[in-house]
């Protein structure tokens, strides 16, 4: 492997699903070296969770697991034996880093809670991943994306006046989670580098969702107001909402300086809007069932694309709504390379998204997710010490 | 040598704007680094003019407006705020000089912008090679749409989620909330800790592109997988989940309370079923099994909201997740604030402002999202007010003289007072109730955030 910004670093990897590896894939694709511990047979939930390549639901199929586990190794451990946990502790000798998604208490009740592995390296840093953390009194409630979407205040303010709150697609609440726990990971690595010293971190999703999430929160607190879902009024252009085009929709997105006959001029609609009746915000509330049908006409016999380019030659900050296929063909994330060729034994090459930024001296490696267990020899034997006979007793015992 | 917080040493100049580029200042500022942030009193970050439906102490923008604005003061906590004219050559001087003393330059402007400054990469990096600078903007450095304009909403549906979002056979959807500022707030602040990483062993700092458009698109990369594999194109589902049935959001006692439920499994729908008195349920044929619940899921959606709309959320919530079921409240903002869960892991942090800040007084936001066993994170300070460590930076870090502070104030290359400025415009409170874009004003509550 290439030398990445992350060379030298050790983590070991008990996390499964969708958070806790997605943390860890921000250290894999550095150039760290993370070692994934998957449970013998199944491995991480995630390999039997759709889409499958084809519809084919194998363990070396998932989208899903693919995705997030890219330049990760495997190893198989059944960690509810006695040889599991002492090889954990083994390897915990060695690493900088543990993160792990178990529910809380978890850890603790295998033998691999924090107070017991900070004796065998004091200065690891070990990233616990839960739904609502460490305490509290909703920490052993369960949860999906939508759950931790309610409690976040989020859902709340999403979806029509008066339909129910909506969740967003996919699972955000899950990949805002990973990338908080990544943060957090990286700071106390910084602590450690400097004073020796390791760190039990406590990162739950809720948490990730809330910390940041103070627009919906911030008019309750300076001035007791409660924000709702879309304005009642102002139809959909005031509620900045997607607009129905020829071939999917658009964001209309009037800068905060931009003028009024600017946005009409970059539409195509001078004479219809640049008037008393929508040059103000107010007039364009007033208005806005008039001006909805206006643009909607204006929209309808253009492209997105089309829409997208001409109002930006304006200095316009439309936004198009784009799905997986726009994305994959998108002229200029291709022009930047954006996308990436990954290969991988089951499933052929594909296309990945690729680096999630450009680090100008650091590479950043393509590289696929592991099988289940690939690594059990080169960790068992090369590493560990431990002969192909030992391997078959583990695996008769049910250890890998 | 020990020392106490992990980015301790750590110098940063934060010349960015809004919400991507200054929240990813205060998570570092928050992790110890020396945060200076960077702005104009020509042009301070706009965040200060912002009213944005009830976003002053009160609704009322008063003396010093621009130190008053609720999402500036929560965005920018713990950091040191210095005003440097760039458009102005001696300001531009004193930013190189700064640049030398630094280790992090921060910045979320349009690729053009720093170069018109003279402050692009190449520059910086001759006078400190040991620099780390990122860029971060909508569209990225390079590529046909580099310097195209993008807004928060605009990114939404740019980074593939909004096409994702909204009620099924329904158009997409937006939040009424800029996450994807935040979300490229969290790249931003991962990319500068992977770099700082790199700097360590290797001694060198590098340039970082940033395009919100694409580190976004990672948040959807099983759908992209999908297309890449299979040619499906993802649609919109709604509250639904591809293999939980039920998994919706259900309405309860009052004019608009909610509560979300889901049920993964066997287990959990009998469960569901004992909890609604309706056990005979379970043994419907139509919901014998999990895929027999995705198929009639209607039906099962009218049987739960019959049952939860006699009922209170929080009590829903915490009788289901007593009986193993996963539910949880639609909180909205007063729910999140007096959540006894939050409550109890100190989620939200006190913060006393400045008197510069006119009747901010003393406000809670969220804390940072991490809970550290061992470092001793000190609580956090508030937001500074414009300029208000002028002389600190520039007599401190660069050793100016008071002769020469006052020459730069009096060129108003620094200073405090943004010039011509006028109030944020705020619209009544009973026009936002009116038009709805707030639901509801709580004259109590200073009192019930406990401020009072």
């Amino acid at each position: 492997m290439m030398d990445g910004a992350l060379s030298g670093l050790k983590v070991l990897d008990l996390t499964h699903y969708i958070a806790g590896p997605f943390c860890t894939k921000f250290f894999s694709d550095f150039g760290a070296d993370v070692l994934k511990i998957e449970r013998p047979g199944s491995g991480d939930g995630s390999r039997r969770v759709g889409p499958f390549l084809h519809d084919e639901p194998h363990h070396e199929k998932s989208a899903l697991f693919l995705f997030l586990n890219t330049n990760k190794k495997s190893i198989t451990l059944n960690l509810k034996t006695e040889t599991g946990v002492n090889i954990i502790k083994e390897l915990v000798k060695e690493a900088d880093v543990l993160v792990e998604s178990f529910r809380p208490g978890v850890m603790e009740s295998l033998g691999l809670g924090y107070d017991v592995l900070e004796k065998i390296n004091p200065s690891l840093i070990m990233t616990s991943i839960s739904s609502f953390g460490q305490t509290g009194p909703y920490r052993d409630y369960k949860a999906t994306d939508m759950i931790e979407y309610a409690l976040s205040g989020l859902m709340y303010v999403i979806g029509d006046y008066d339909k129910e709150p909506l969740r967003q697609g996919g699972t955000p609440a899950q990949f805002c989670t990973g990338e908080t726990a990544a943060i957090s990971t990286f700071m106390a690595l910084n602590y450690q580098q400097d004073t020796g010293g390791g760190d039990h971190l406590d990162i739950s999703v809720l948490d990730s969702m809330i910390a940041p999430q103070f627009t919906a929160l911030t008019p309750y607190i300076f001035s007791g107001g409660v924000m709702r879902r879309q304005p009642k009024v102002g139809g959909k252009f005031n509620g900045n909402n997607a607009m129905a085009t020829q071939n999917g929709y658009v964001i209309p997105v009037v800068m905060g300086n931009m003028e009024w006959s600017l946005f009409a001029l970059s539409v195509g609609l001078l004479d219809e809007l640049d008037n008393d009746k929508f040059s103000t915000p107010a007039a364009r509330i007033e208005n806005s069932a008039e001006l909805d049908e206006i643009l909607l006409r204006q929209f309808k016999d253009k492209t997105k694309e089309e829409l997208f380019h001409e109002t930006q030659s304006f200095g316009s900050a439309f936004g198009v709504v784009m799905s997986s296929e726009d994305l994959v063909n998108c002229p200029h994330l291709n022009e930047r390379g954006f996308f990436v060729e990954v290969d991988h034994p089951a499933t052929g090459p594909l296309t990945y998204p690729g680096a999630p930024f450009k680090l100008s001296d650091s590479p950043w490696s393509a590289g696929r997710a592991p099988l289940l267990g690939e690594h059990n020899r080169d960790i068992y034997i090369d590493k560990l010490g431990y002969s192909p006979e030992d391997l078959v007793r583990f695996s008769e015992a049910g250890i890998i | 040598m020990a020392k106490k917080l992990p980015l301790e040493g750590i110098r940063v100049l934060d010349a960015s704007i809004i919400y991507a580029g200054p929240y990813a200042g205060m998570l570092l500022a928050s992790m110890g680094a020396e945060v200076i942030k960077i702005e104009a009193i020509q042009r301070p970050d706009q965040m200060r003019g912002a009213g944005l439906g009830l976003g002053v102490p009160d609704n009322k923008p008063e003396g010093n407006f621009w130190n008053q604005s609720a999402v500036l003061n929560a965005t920018n906590r713990n950091k040191k705020d210095l005003t440097l004219d760039l458009t102005n050559p001696k300001g531009i001087d004193l930013f190189k000089e700064l640049v030398k003393v630094s280790d992090v330059v921060l910045q979320n402007f349009t690729p053009r912008v720093m170069k018109n400054f003279g402050l692009g990469y190449e520059v910086l990096s001759s006078l400190n090679p040991s620099l780390i600078m990122l860029s971060s903007c909508g569209y990225g450095a390079t590529g046909p749409y580099s310097d195209y304009r993008a807004m928060g909403m605009s990114m939404e549906g740019a980074i593939g989620l909004l096409y994702l979002t909204g009620y099924q056979d329904g158009p997409p959807v937006r939040a009424r909330v800029a996450f994807t500022d935040f979300q490229a707030a969290r790249y931003n602040t991962l990319a500068i800790l992977i770099a700082l990483q790199n700097r360590r062993r290797t001694g060198r700092g590098q340039h970082i592109d940033m395009a919100q458009y694409e580190c976004g698109t990672w948040w959807v990369g099983p759908a992209i997988l999908d297309y890449t594999m299979n040619g499906r194109v993802q649609e919109r589902t709604g509250n639904r989940h591809p293999f939980m049935a039920p998994h919706g959001c259900y309405r309860c006692q009052g004019s608009d309370n909610w509560v979300t439920i889901a049920a993964g499994n066997d287990e959990e729908w009998n469960s569901l079923c004992e909890t609604m008195e309706q056990p005979t349920l379970a043994d419907d044929p139509r919901f014998a099994d999990s895929l027999s619940r995705l198929k009639h899921q209607d039906e099962l959606d009218t049987i739960i909201n019959e049952w939860t709309s006699q009922r209170d959320q929080n009590e829903v919530m915490n009788l289901l997740q007593s009986k193993g079921v996963a539910a949880g409240a639609v909180l909205n903002a007063k729910g999140v604030l007096s959540d006894p869960h939050l409550k109890a892991r100190n989620m939200w942090e006190r913060v006393t402002h400045l008197p510069e800040a006119t009747n901010v007084g003393t406000r809670i936001f969220p804390r940072m999202p991490w809970v550290s066993k061992n470092i001793d994170f000190p609580p956090s300070a508030p937001a500074p007010t414009l300029g208000q460590h002028n002389r600190e930076v520039l007599q401190g870090i660069l050793g100016l003289t008071d002769d020469q502070i006052k020459e730069l104030e009096e060129e108003a290359i620094i200073g405090t007072v943004p010039p011509n400025a006028a109030p944020p415009r705020v619209a009544p409170v009973e026009l936002m109730k009116e038009q709805g874009l707030i639901e509801e004003f709580d004259p109590n509550y200073m009192e019930v955030l406990g401020l009072k």
